[in-house]
């Protein structure tokens, strides 16, 4: 077979898995029609989407902030699957890595929970002593009515810690709702703390969550062009930080999705105005600190990044190239929870020459989504909110060789034989960065050349062999 | 009991619990019929984190479909939702069973999905349905175990049908046991020229092999059909000391079809072992297998070979009660000493199963219930053990304490092949006594200062 024959063989793979008719407009495929995706729409009941709720997605981003005490209200399973399950590393107290709940129980339920929660939280506040707690609602909560806010006050004026409630009642939205939540969460923090001392060269880093340490690596490239960092929103956090973050120059956010709300905020409240960025691969990793010393309009602050960025890149692009030879025409599907992050994908798989034949979010928006199918091929499938059996369909049919989404993911390429990538909250690598570019470089090389899939059936079969 | 520790400080709330939510039990139970798949009626969240916990465990696809409620369904009910997701998991999946638990959520708004099912099936009439089992899970009344026997139990319910008793065919009802595990019990009572009905099955659908194109639900499991033959059994075997008898599935079957059930303690080191070879001795009137009582033979000549490297050794057990009580068994019998049993669960039964499996070290062992992971840490501060014996979740304190940590039960997700760690039979029982001795000369060899490599 022909190099041509070969793609066009892969091009005819049909599965027989049914696109339902409640999802048909959450999927397009460049090229074949005009462009106009549907998205943030609850998730079509039945569909088994890869999305989890509002709560899950405070948790998320309020999760590194690591000298707080996160207390979940609510039956006990909400808690327990969220203990200790992300890479949202801290360079000092570990407190965000407990699971806190106050596990209602059936007389709760029907009596309320409010005595509970508060006899928890006094209990709680006392013995760890944190800087500020977060009180998470769950869906129960929103349905017995507990008054989370008023326990939270007393609790506050009692034990003079902060205890700040969190809307995050599960069926109230989506996950994007969750962001909204912890973002109000932490809007009561801002503004509250002493600004003295913050020099006017100086940022706040926001939608950064510090898995495996990303967040350390960012802040000190900009420590390296000569910014202050005056406060991580969220990734390694500390309350006081974030108490007097309305005092930096400037808030540099990542994670569109997450943290626009605080960013725009403080806009609003403190004129402190906002860039978005994105730190994975070596274009948009650039063009982050550029686009910070650029807004700092500091001579110096820009000769520092010129030298950064390219003693950091030449550093780099070597070392990519080996990896770039054997993943050269490889073909990669990526499935993130933001849609910003998937662009930054598709470019970073670009630089290791691989192609994305399907690319989609959880969460994106019309905006995302357009920029999304503006950067891919023709013939790229744009997803939102899709579920395995979406997955797999266009995973077979596009021939894909890696996927790149989180571990609810994971099964899915390897069951049928083919590369994958953990790129979400739960890895234990940094991909951020330049260092973390290297990273990926290996991670998603690691895998796709791994001899594993020659014994695997699907390759077996496609490759001639018998299986 | 020894002397009462000095109580720790008491929280009213839950810090790291040591269970899960009943239904992650439920969906693990509808994994293991062929064709079936998870519906949880309630809202995302729940489906997806239960999915994602189980995923890091059996590292194997896992769809749990969800009837995914709004704020609107909250406040009118989830009818149009339940109704509208079981078409599309229909549509979907094809499936021939949809196992549908009910999450706090729709429990406490009281979603009467029972109607709910009735309605669904009025509007389908005429159209082949795949069969509809449904159980009330709500999380606030148990733990991940209760759940999962409830839901065994409710697919028996609607699965099992009367008839003639068919000579030879035992059903056998696990708990929440691993893949491993269940392949062993179908063999041994193959072995005994039994024809085993195991349910729930997820041995190949939660540990399987890679495919060739994708499956939409994975191959393997407890056959409708074999669910159906269940109520024409000889008789049932169940496994487990810590549930509730009066509510579960082989008592279901016996009081429905007349099928006699007997109670076993998980089969987990010699003593609860030979319990089931005697009963399978029995049922069949054939003597044990050649094979196994080799195996038999070999594990107390190795627990002879290592008696001195363990004796004494003090060990905290944790996790599900009936791993507890299984694993109590077999330390206590090479002369371990579990100090602390503990489990999040709270039948009320854990104290008395353990004393009925281990009446040798009763005396010496502090057994808790209904604890989370602090309480057990702040017990285990103060016992001093040589040896953690539980799930992943124990890492935390094992590092601490700076002890081993030999990983058993649910969810093993810091290492791979939680669902291939064999639990049961003296094979299990070996493997597991295996790992325990060696980690304790492992630790004795890297605390010496000498670094000797003689035992
Ligand atoms: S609401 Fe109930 S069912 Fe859902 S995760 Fe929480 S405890 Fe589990
Ligand atoms: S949907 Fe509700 S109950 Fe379920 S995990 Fe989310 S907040 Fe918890």
């Amino acid at each position: 077979m022909t190099d041509n024959e070969q793609v066009h063989a892969s091009m005819t793979i049909q599965t027989d898995i049914p696109i339902l008719e409640g999802r048909k407009a959450q999927i397009h495929q460049k090229g074949s029609q005009p462009f106009n995706i549907e998205c943030e729409k609850q998730s079509v009941a039945g569909s088994v989407s890869q999305r989890a709720c509002v709560f899950c997605g405070s948790r998320v981003v309020l999760y590194p902030i690591a000298d707080a005490l996160h207390v979940i209200h609510g039956p006990i399973g909400c808690a327990a699957y969220t203990w200790d399950i992300r890479g949202a590393w801290s360079s000092g107290p570990q407190l965000h890595r407990m699971s806190f709940s106050t596990d209602l129980q059936e007389k709760d339920v029907i009596y309320g929970g409010e005595k509970k929660l508060y006899q928890g939280l006094i209990e709680l506040v006392e013995h760890y002593r944190p800087k500020a707690a977060f009180i998470y609602s769950t869906c129960i909560v929103g349905l017995i009515g507990d008054d989370v806010e008023a326990i939270c006050r007393r609790v506050t004026a009692e034990t003079g810690v902060e205890t700040i409630p969190v809307h995050s009642e599960g069926f109230k939205g989506s996950k994007k709702d969750g962001y909204s939540a912890a973002c109000n969460a932490l809007g009561r923090l801002v503004g509250t703390g002493d600004t003295s001392g913050i020099r006017p060269l100086s940022i706040n880093i926001l939608g950064d969550f510090n898995i495996a340490g990303e967040t350390w690596v960012i802040k000190d490239y900009y420590e390296r062009m000569g910014v202050e960092v005056v406060a991580t929103i969220t990734g390694d956090g500390r309350v006081d930080d974030i108490r007097r973050c309305h005092g930096a120059a400037l808030n540099v956010v990542q994670c569109s999705g997450s943290m626009s709300q605080l960013a725009t905020k403080m806009k609003e409240q403190y004129g402190i105005p906002i860039i978005r960025v994105s730190y994975f691969g070596i274009e948009d990793m650039s063009q982050a600190l550029y686009d910070v010393a650029e807004y700092l309009n500091d001579k110096t602050v820009m000769r520092k990044t010129q030298d950064l960025v390219r003693d950091e890149v030449s550093n780099l692009v070597p070392q990519l190239r080996r990896y770039k030879k054997d993943l050269k025409g490889k073909r990669a599907a990526v499935y993130t929870g933001g849609a910003f992050k998937a662009l930054s994908m598709v470019r970073s798989l670009r630089t290791l020459g691989m192609q994305t034949v399907i690319a989609g979010s959880q969460t994106g928006n019309k905006k995302d989504y357009a920029q999304l199918q503006e950067i891919c091929d023709d013939g790229t499938v744009i997803l939102d909110d899709t579920n395995p059996l979406e997955l797999a369909k266009f995973l077979e049919e596009k021939k894909a060789d890696l996927l790149i989404g989180g571990v609810k993911e994971r099964p899915i390429a390897y069951k049928l034989g083919l590369g994958f990538c953990d790129h979400n909250h739960e890895r234990k690598i940094g991909l951020a960065g330049f260092e973390g570019m290297l990273n990926f470089a290996k991670e998603v090389h690691g895998t796709v050349t791994s001899p594993v899939w020659k014994l695997a059936a699907r390759r077996g079969r496609l490759e001639g062999a018998t299986s | 009991m020894i002397q009462a520790l000095p109580v720790s400080q008491h929280f009213t709330a839950t810090r790291n619990a040591c269970k899960l939510c009943t239904p992650l039990g439920a969906c693990l139970a509808f994994s293991g019929v062929e064709g079936a798949i998870p519906f949880l009626h309630g809202s995302q969240g729940c489906s997806t984190y239960i999915r994602r916990y189980m995923i890091s465990h059996f590292r194997e696809p896992m769809d749990i479909a969800s009837s995914n409620f709004g704020e609107h369904t909250a406040i009118f009910g989830g009818g149009k939702n339940i109704r509208l997701g079981l078409a599309n998991v229909i549509e979907g999946y094809s499936p021939t069973m949809i196992g549908i638990a009910t999450t706090c959520l729709s429990e406490t708004i009281g979603d009467d999905v029972k109607m709910f099912l009735h309605e669904f099936r009025k509007d389908h009439e005429g159209e082949a349905l795949p069969h509809l089992v449904h159980v009330a899970t709500p999380s606030y009344t148990g733990t991940h175990a209760s759940g999962y026997h409830d839901a065994v139990r409710a697919i028996v319910d609607v699965l099992a049908q009367p008839g003639p008793t068919i000579k030879g065919v035992v059903n056998l009802i696990p708990g929440m046991f691993s893949p491993a595990d269940l392949r062993w019990l179908k063999q041994v009572v193959r072995d005994f020229g039994l024809e085993p009905i195991l349910l729930p099955d997820y041995s190949d659908r939660l540990d399987g092999g890679t495919w060739s194109e994708y499956k939409k639900l994975p191959p393997g499991g407890t056959t409708i059909e074999q669910a159906a033959r269940m109520g024409q059994a000889e008789a049932t075997i169940e496994f487990g000391f810590t549930t509730q008898e009066s509510s579960s599935a082989g008592t279901r079957l016996k009081d429905k079809f007349g099928v006699p059930c007997h109670r076993l303690g998980v089969p987990m080191g010699v003593a609860l072992t030979d319990a089931l070879f005697d009963k399978l001795q029995e049922i069949s009137g054939r003597t044990t297998p050649e094979c196994y009582l080799g195996r038999r033979g070999r594990l107390i000549d190795s627990f002879i070979d290592a008696h001195k490297y363990v004796t004494g050794k003090r060990v905290v057990v944790f996790g599900e009660e009936d791993l507890v009580v299984g694993m109590t068994a077999m330390m206590a019998e090479v002369g371990l000493i579990p100090v602390l049993c503990s489990s999040g669960g709270k039948s009320g039964k854990l104290t008395d199963a353990i004393r009925s499996v281990a009446p040798e070290i009763a005396a010496q062992c502090e057994i808790h219930e209904a604890v989370d992971f602090e309480e057990i840490a702040d017990q285990a501060r103060q016992l001093e053990p040589d040896l953690l014996v539980g799930n992943s979740k124990g890492f935390k304190l094992a590092r601490e304490l700076h002890r081993p940590l030999i990983r058993v039960g649910f969810p093993i997700h810091d290492r791979i092949g939680g669902a291939r760690i064999l639990h049961l039979g003296y094979a299990g029982a070996q493997a597991r006594f295996d790992s325990i001795a060696n980690s304790l000369l492992e630790m004795r060899q890297h605390d010496s200062d000498v670094d000797f490599t003689y035992f």
